[in-house]
């Protein structure tokens, strides 16, 4: 076994990034993913960018209700408890 | 007593505060999964304002067998449902439970240097490069984001939203979405390798 045969290569990890992120690696892939990662920088930028994707998307705002939304729910509330 | 019995006892009880809070903390995901179903926007609000009517009218029934939040759920997915085959339109069911086989890349393959390389087999042809801190952080990239989150097929956008935007565990979305582990797995993977290439590009165009 050569050892290139081991590694894995950049298109192999970018399929790997969710799982790596999820704990869902074997110790093994784990050690194989973070060795990649260790020597390549397209690899390391190509990570730190799904993070930032991660991070913005929670920086999103959630949708909110209405003001008038909110008070035909809390009129229905009222209802419900005088009924 | 627990937050929960605490919280549902106030219900009962009417404490408007305590449904106020309560609409405020589920209605974006409640609208976020009725987007599986429905169509629109409007209609995914529509579903949430049927689910909270729905909640009301079994809050006296509860058990408590299960969480409030999966009971709550549960009330939404019927209400969507049942919406959508009166509508007529067909349920993404098979597709919530299987991400489909076809294997989707998530990074073109001509990105990468041919398998066959001699030296640099599925090595990067053209690297990412780090993005601007600045333009990252600019209102127009969370347009972008949010516009390619828009774009995503259904269920691959209900993962990521709940997990990415609202914050939720993935057992949370798996038992949210009834969904395997490794189902939610490959949706999320899917789903933020696409938004991820949506950002790329619209960064990069930027820079260029």
């Amino acid at each position: 076994m050569t050892v290139y045969a081991e590694q894995l290569s950049c298109q192999e990890l970018v399929e790997l990034v969710t799982d790596y992120l999820e704990g869902a690696l074997s110790e093994e892939e784990t050690v194989r993913f973070e060795s990649h990662i260790g020597r390549c920088d397209g690899c390391q930028a190509y990570l730190e960018q799904i993070r930032q994707t991660v991070a913005l998307s929670g920086r999103l705002s959630a949708g909110v209700l209405s003001p008038e939304a909110e008070r035909a729910l809390l009129d229905a509330f009222r209802d419900w408890r005088s009924s | 007593m627990s937050g929960e019995a605490q919280l549902i006892d106030a219900l009962r009880k009417g404490d408007e505060e305590a449904f106020r809070e309560l609409v405020r903390e589920y209605q974006p995901s409640l609208v976020r999964i009725a987007r599986i179903y429905v169509p629109t926007q409007a209609a995914a609000e529509d579903v949430a304002a049927e689910t909270w009517l729905g909640v009301l009218k079994g809050l006296d029934r509860f058990e408590g067998r299960s969480s409030l939040r999966t009971w709550i759920f549960r009330i939404l997915t019927n209400i969507a449902k049942t919406r959508a085959v009166r509508d007529g339109r067909t349920l993404p069911f098979s597709a919530m439970q299987e991400p489909g086989r076809v294997p989707e890349a998530a990074v073109d393959a001509d990105r990468f240097l041919d398998p066959e390389h001699p030296r640099w087999p599925g090595h990067w042809a053209v690297k990412p490069e780090a993005w601007p801190e600045d333009a990252l952080l600019a209102a127009e990239t969370r347009e972008r984001l949010a516009e390619a989150i828009e774009a995503l097929p259904a269920t691959q956008r209900a993962v990521i939203s709940l997990r990415d935007i609202e914050g939720w565990s993935s057992e949370e979305v798996r038992n949210a979405l009834d969904l395997s582990e490794t189902n939610q797995r490959v949706l999320l993977h899917r789903a933020r390798s696409k938004v991820r290439a949506a950002l790329e590009s619209y960064l990069q165009e930027d820079t260029a």
